[in-house]
């Protein structure tokens, strides 16, 4: 996956609450068989009307459309466990998501792909939400090492995340390989299980 | 020291090492299902970084979501992405040798009505799987959960999956559901209350009385449908009607084994001292007919109620999503839910295309017809659910009544296949998610049970099913 240490550009506000999986990425891009042309399908029905985009739509906007963080609202990537959304969102150049809460299965898909999410209180996200909705005031710097977003020519807000999970971003390393250090240890719980559930 | 709770049970049972001192651990996970649409790029990845799958055995291999439905069954796909899709699902089932129910697989349905059937899913597991609906297991006291592609290849690859421990909420289910009320209305009522990330970051305990009460397969619809509320995983302590639903299944224990097995399973509960993060309680009793009006799960009211005006929302976003909602759906604040016309009835989906849904929405349609102008289809949950409904008789009231009456699959759940709304068309939808564009681009959907989707489609509009039939309701 792609570490992240220190990303500085755009952020657009989404503020929505609950923009599910299928806003994110709709059905129409899920028949791959690989990850690519996701970036197309990335909000694809907000972002475009008859194939042409949608000038409401935020990320359509001047001082938008190069965003690489979006401040979003509550229950983030609610839905459907489709890591679609995920792959779709980098691809259109989103290197972080600012918000409340962010759903389960979205956030375990974001961290296994480099995707930062920041979870704050919900009037720290109202207040930056209400900045970056000038593309006067939008350009952040998120710094992990420090676990800050920095407002250019404002302030810095802190934000917390769990040591381990803030190792696997800053080193972007392969969850699989990590966990394969531990195949003996596998091995030997796999044996006590099948002994203590010889019906499984 | 309080007692633990089964979700804490489960989890305890199934750590192979902890990996940080915030909860991190290494999980065992016993099983997974996968389909053909989440799983390709984890096999990719597999086959990139030349590795194996550690257990091929405890996994199975399912073709639901991209499916045409169509009643003449054939193994081609109608479209070249779907067929390339299932195409690799069959290379990926043989190069890593894991068992695979195609198309034509007389065994083939919707995975999670699948898995159970086979027997595969059995009480004291741990199961995650590439589809959010995975939660269904916990209706057999197994702890169940979706999981991205990422954690699918990480899950092939190890048996495991890297866990952070949840919260728990008990969800305490009280009293009698009234005539027509069934286990979707209950865990619709829950959401509604609660709000779509009600649940989120907490693993979820049903129980009280109704619960008991209620079948294995209401318990599954709970189950998958709390999902919606944001649940991440979710347990219901096993009894004898699990033991019942199991014993016999393909791969359920046999003999002196099963007599082992079924006296452990009924010890997996909590705690009566078990302290919950959460706890509450609703009275099935209170609970009616529902239906969502908007674009999220949530947004659900009484058949007899009115759409919501917006403001009443507390605060600017949700009053602005509610907006929203009502001008996607194409509805106005303070009309009577039951006068709004629909044009398409779906029953089917992982949360209602079981046997039990099949009967409710056949009590309903029998010696009736669909109204003019709506087209009406079911989609069993599979091809075993198909045969038995074929076998009880069902299949020939829904072909009376002028439903189509369909193979197997996701379906129009979430409309991969051929099974789509045209812009601006509005179902009645015995599903799980009412999200912009989920039934087709543009496509309008009101949640509600399988009874309430039959009702629907006989008198043309949203109808209380209550006004429809009596006595022989659920």
């Amino acid at each position: 996956m792609t570490p992240f240490h220190r990303v500085s550009g755009a952020a657009a506000p989404m503020t929505t609450p609950n923009i599910d999986t299928d806003v994110i990425m709709p059905k129409m891009f899920l028949k791959g068989v690989d990850r690519s042309g996701l970036g197309d399908g990335a909000f694809n029905l907000l972002r475009f009307i008859a194939g042409k985009p949608d000038p409401d739509f935020v990320l359509n906007k001047d001082g938008y459309r190069d965003a690489c963080f979006l401040v979003v609202g509550p229950n983030f990537g609610c839905g459907s466990s489709r890591e679609h959304a995920v792959w779709g969102l980098q691809q259109l150049g989103i290197r972080a998501l600012i918000g409340t809460t962010f759903a389960g299965i979205f956030n375990d898909n974001c961290a296994n792909n480099g995707l930062l999410t920041i979870s704050l209180d919900a009037a720290t996200v109202g207040t930056l939400a209400d900045i970056v909705a000038s593309p006067a005031s939008n350009r952040l710097t998120v710094d992990l090492e420090q676990q800050t977003v920095r407002v250019e020519g404002g302030g810095t807000i802190p934000f917390a995340i769990e040591p381990e999970r803030k190792q696997a971003f800053l080193t972007g390393r392969d969850a699989i390989s990590s966990t394969l250090v531990f195949a003996d240890d596998i091995r030997a719980f796999e044996a006590r299980h099948r002994a203590d559930n010889p019906w499984f | 020291m309080s007692g633990r709770t089964l979700y804490d049970r489960l989890i305890d049972a199934h750590v192979v090492r902890r990996l940080d001192d915030d909860g991190l651990v290494l999980l065992y996970v016993d099983r997974t299902v996968l389909n053909e649409y989440t799983s390709p790029q984890a096999f990719a990845g597999l086959r990139a970084a030349g590795r194996k799958v550690w257990n091929p055995s405890a996994a199975l291999m399912v073709v639901d979501h991209v499916n045409p439905t169509a009643a003449r069954r054939t193994r081609e796909m109608p479209d070249a992405d779907a067929a390339r899709q299932v195409d690799y699902f069959a290379d990926n089932a043989r190069d890593f040798d894991i068992e695979y129910f195609d198309i034509l697989d007389p065994r083939q349905g919707i995975e999670h009505v699948v898995a159970p059937e086979q027997g595969l899913v059995m009480p004291g597991m741990v199961i995650a799987a590439g589809d959010s609906h995975t939660t269904a297991y916990g209706a057999f006291g197994a702890l169940g959960y979706g999981i991205g592609t990422s954690d699918i290849e990480h899950y092939l690859a190890t048996s495991t999956v890297r866990y952070r421990r949840l919260k728990t909420m008990r969800i305490n289910v009280a009293g009698h559901p009234p005539l027509g009320v069934t286990s979707k209305d209950i865990v619709m009522e829950i959401i509604r209350r609660i709000g779509a990330d009600g649940a989120t970051g907490y693993a979820v305990e049903f129980a009280g009385p109704a619960v008991t009460e209620m079948s294995v397969e209401g318990r599954i619809v709970m189950s998958i449908m709390i999902v919606e509320a944001g649940a991440r995983g979710v347990v219901i302590a096993p009894d004898h009607k699990v033991l019942d639903y199991l014993e016999g299944r393909p791969r359920a224990p046999k003999g002196e084994m099963w007599d082992r097995a079924a006296r452990a399973w009924l010890q997996l509960r909590s705690d009566s001292d078990a302290r919950f993060d959460r706890e509450m309680t609703i009275d099935a009793g209170g609970v009616a007919p529902l239906v969502t009006w908007g674009t999220s799960p949530d947004q659900a009211i009484a058949v007899t109620d009115r759409v919501p005006d917006p403001d009443s929302n507390s605060t600017a976003d949700s009053k602005m999503a509610a907006t929203r909602a009502l001008a996607y759906m194409g509805l106005t604040a303070g009309t009577p839910i039951q006068s709004v016309p629909i044009d398409f009835a779906f029953i089917g989906s992982c949360t209602n295309s079981r046997i039990e849904d099949l009967r409710d929405a056949a009590r309903v349609f029998r010696g009736r017809h669909v109204a003019t102008g709506v087209r009406a289809i079911v989609v069993p949950g599979s091809t075993q659910v198909r045969a038995q409904a074929e076998a009880e008789g069902i299949a020939q009231i829904l072909i009376d009544a002028g439903v189509e009456w369909r193979q197997s699959g996701c379906s129009m759940c979430l409309a991969m296949n051929d099974d789509i709304l045209a812009p601006g068309q509005r179902s009645a939808s015995s599903t799980n998610r009412n999200f912009e564009g989920r039934q087709g681009p543009g496509a309008r959907t009101h949640l509600m049970s399988p009874a309430m989707v039959a009702a629907a489609a006989v008198t043309g509009r949203i109808t209380d099913v209550r006004d429809l039939i009596g006595g022989d309701l659920p």
